[in-house]
């Protein structure tokens, strides 16, 4: 049911279209806005989990052997005793934490919410190509975050070999309790994600070439949507091997092949796999694993391009250059994956190859900072909190580039790979960076959501302390990793040689737990103000592109009369032809205008 | 670090299983026994094959001591899960894979009490001690014991997530003199010497020798001749 198959008629009588129930209306809607919506609200209610259960393991890594009431009020006397936390739990929080921010937050709840709300919008589209397959999109990654929570509450424990389930750990439930049905339940929720996110992803290709509005050439395209289109891309080609990992995967703890076990003895007796290779694996998880992080930091760069521009009331500074980084990011990103795995035990040439095809990525990424900075300078900076969400944005992604080169490196890698160092590195780059780009989006596009506008001054202190507290966790990490500490140890007592950075660790958790706290600070802003914020007015950011033209109620198709026809790039902030400083692509050239669009 | 074929190495064997380490000495001869883990029996924790000829000076240990500035060529493997051997102060980590034998290699260049004399140690010593002093002292108002003064070691961690137990799976590092490690190694029983005294059913099964026990071996060369070109 394609959004073309109601375009006849649709001027005026278009509300009296067909007549929606609730649950057609809410629920099982076709609707991209309303599609858009649970999307951010899923995502929202699953990083509200995926913090909170970094809040906790915080807590035990800063004071290891105190008891706290609420370890066992969450987590139960089994995993808890005391108020103890268990080493078990301790992993399994941790392998959750990872899953449910990279894939249910950072995937599905920023691509999801903001491609589904933006891609019909800024091209000019009634909807999405299938919006019934956006539906059903929709609705796998709802099921798949209802297994994964499930797996929360099994007799053994969730899924607990770290968010990147190596076998044979993942694959023995002799090896770790949470290989047992945890992991059982965390693969066939990986799968069900996967199906939707393909879905969801080709539906957005889609949409992309097919439905743009008289006028909107590619190169006219808002920097959004080129982003969401390559994120998509991308999904397309490196999801489905993750699919085919986690099949193989499954078939050798269920089916008894030997895809990635050989050669175990484990409990007392020797297992009968033979020939398989966890180095396989690793190869499979992160052909996805890697061009996963650009999925995550596209979308992100994308709106920050855009509310950059908007807010510093300039052009943004190199668009062709950004299409092309963003192109060029693509396709490196496919052939970077081998930089997580210089110790694994490939070939140590692979090694140096993998290197030259990661330090490659420097090239698009430096290119894209240095456009932000430039578009940033001497513009009329408006500084409400998108923006400081978009230069905070900026600022997090340079730093963890920065170290993105040291561990692209493998001789460099070899002495940190798996140390806070990494930590520290991924959060920054890819973590806080893109949650930066989730939130500069949501106050930007909230009163296009909603029809309400956030609480600007609720938006500074969540800004202020958030940034403050993200530096706060990561910059100190840098130094616990170069120092030797390793990653996923439940504590650090055995170690007297690592006594020393266990102040560090203190001042790591006290952020940590303010800045999580301090995101209730959001959470109050954005639910009161859906029902008791502001009213919108249509265009508040005076910005150029489509989805300020349609009217602030939704309405379904988008615009009431005709598609609005483009006849400019998104970027003419200060034209010095026009009088305003700001003019949409639906305003005709002038006669004899020039164009600035380059 | 690349390794020429006639280069004078010391050959050692880590062995990885949760949540402890072996090493494997390769005695005279310089070359390891074949090994399989479905050769484990007994005191063989490591499943090495008996009737191999290079596996009969082979020495197995809960302590490594390496000698200084000597090439120490790692093998290593792994019984189970992936486990990662790191080695902090000495800038190496390579995983440990069941199923294959993966290599590392580097010359250490101060002893052990060579480097807890450098000042940035004996700082950082130091520094850790009075906070186990000052832990010690809330310990003790407790009525538990006082913490241990800390002394530097070398240290080999485990640093991929292995199990339940990762946190603690360390093994103590000595790098001595040439001198005083050929001492430490010299009245080391081997383990075929080891086996016969613990009087275990010596054979081991059979048919599982054969080419099972070589195949990790093969591997391992073909990287080290891809390695070197």
């Amino acid at each position: 049911m394609s959004a073309e198959a109601h375009d006849h008629g649709h001027d005026l009588e278009h509300e009296h279209h067909h007549k929606e129930t609730f649950i057609t209306k809410y629920i099982f809607s076709i609707d991209h806005k309303m599609i858009s919506k649970q999307y951010l609200i899923t995502g929202i209610i699953m990083g509200v989990i995926g913090v909170g259960m970094s809040m906790l393991f915080r807590m035990q890594l800063a004071w290891p052997e105190e008891s706290f009431k609420i370890f066992n009020v969450l987590l139960g006397d089994k995993f808890a005793p005391d108020g103890v936390m268990a080493n078990d739990i301790y992993l399994a929080l941790v392998t959750i934490h990872g899953t449910i921010m990279v894939f249910f937050v950072l995937t599905a709840g920023l691509s999801g919410t903001f491609s589904n709300l933006l891609i019909p919008l800024q091209i000019g589209a009634r909807d999405m190509a299938s919006g019934f397959m956006n539906m059903i999109s929709y609705w796998l990654f709802f099921l798949s975050a209802v297994i994964m929570l499930c797996s929360l509450f099994v007799e053994a424990g969730p899924a607990s070999a770290g968010w990147t389930i190596y076998p044979p750990l993942s694959a023995l439930p002799q090896a770790i309790p949470g290989s047992g049905m945890g992991m059982t339940l965390w693969l066939v929720s990986m799968a069900i994600f996967i199906a939707s996110s393909l879905m969801g992803s080709l539906n957005y290709i889609v949409t992309v070439i097919n439905l743009r509005t008289k006028g909107m050439t590619m190169t006219r395209l808002p920097l959004t949507i080129w982003t969401f289109f390559v994120t998509a891309i991308i999904g397309v080609i490196s999801f489905p091997v993750l699919l085919s990992a986690a099949l193989l995967l499954i078939f050798d703890r269920s089916f008894g092949t030997s895809f990635f076990l050989s050669d175990i003895y484990i409990a007392g007796e020797v297992l009968h796999y033979q020939g398989g290779s966890p180095v396989l694996f690793e190869h499979l998880f992160w052909f996805l694993g890697h061009p996963e992080v650009y999925i995550v930091i596209l979308p992100a760069m994308g709106i920050v391009s855009e509310v950059m521009a908007t807010n510093s009331r300039k052009p943004i500074f190199g668009y062709r250059a950004m299409i092309m980084s963003v192109l060029a990011i693509a396709f490196l990103s496919t052939i970077v994956w081998g930089h997580h795995m210089f110790i694994s035990g490939m070939n140590p040439f692979l090694g140096s190859v993998f290197t030259f095809t990661t330090l490659l990525i420097a090239i698009p990424s430096a290119v894209k900072a240095f456009n932000w900075i430039t578009t940033l300078w001497k513009g009329n900076l408006q500084l409400n909190p998108a923006m400081l969400f978009s230069i905070g944005m900026v600022s997090t992604f340079i730093t963890g580039g920065l170290t993105g080169i040291i561990l692209g490196d493998s001789t460099l890698d070899i002495n940190v790979h798996d140390t806070y160092f990494v930590v520290a590195h991924f959060h920054l780059v890819m973590g806080i960076s893109a949650l930066y780009g989730m939130f500069a989006g949501v106050y930007h596009w909230f009163p296009r959501l909603y029809g309400r506008m956030l609480n600007k001054n609720l938006g500074y202190v969540h800004f202020w302390v958030s940034a403050i507290c993200a530096y706060g966790v990561f910059f100190p990490m840098h130094f616990i990793g170069l120092a030797g500490l390793p990653r996923r140890y439940y504590t650090n007592t055995n170690f007297p040689l690592f006594d020393d950075l266990q102040n560090v660790n203190v001042l790591i958790t006290t952020f940590a737990l303010i800045g999580g706290v301090f995101q209730l600070v959001f959470l109050y802003n954005f639910f009161s103000s859906i029902f008791y914020g502001k009213k919108s007015v249509q265009n508040p950011w005076k910005s150029n592109t489509l989805e300020w033209t349609a009217p602030v109620e939704h309405i379904h198709g988008n615009w009431p009369g005709a598609i609005p026809e483009v006849h400019r790039w998104p970027y003419d902030y200060s034209n010095p032809a026009h009088d305003v400083d700001f003019v949409p692509q639906n305003v005709p050239m002038k006669e004899g205008e020039e164009v600035l669009h380059h | 670090m690349f390794i020429d074929e006639e280069e004078d190495t010391v050959v050692v064997e880590l062995y990885a299983q949760q949540f402890k380490w072996t090493a494997r000495y390769a005695g005279p001869d310089n070359v390891l026994g074949k090994a399989n883990v479905r050769l484990i029996e007994g005191v063989n924790t490591l499943g090495v094959d008996l009737s191999d000829p290079y596996a009969q000076d082979d020495i197995v240990v809960s302590e490594l001591h390496i000698p200084k500035g000597k090439k120490i060529h790692f093998k290593m493997r792994s019984q189970d899960v992936l486990h990662s051997a790191y080695m902090p102060y000495f800038r190496a980590q390579m995983n440990c894979v069941p199923g294959m034998v993966t290599e590392f290699a580097f010359t250490p260049i101060y002893t052990t009490s060579e480097y807890r004399e450098l000042p940035y140690m004996v700082e950082k010593v130091a520094n850790i001690n009075a906070l186990r002093t000052k832990k010690s002292i809330g310990l003790v108002a407790k009525g538990e014991t006082a913490l241990d003064p800390y002394t530097f070691d070398y240290l080999l961690l485990c640093n991929k997530i292995c199990g339940s137990s990762h946190y603690n799976m360390q093994m103590k590092v000595i790098v001595d003199t040439p001198e005083d490690y050929k001492k430490w190694l010299e009245d080391k029983a081997t383990i075929v010497q080891e086996v016969k005294t613990a009087k275990t059913p010596e054979a081991p099964v059979d048919g599982a020798k054969g080419s099972d026990s070589t195949k990790g071996k093969d591997t391992a060369e073909a990287v080290v001749k891809i390695a070197m070109k």
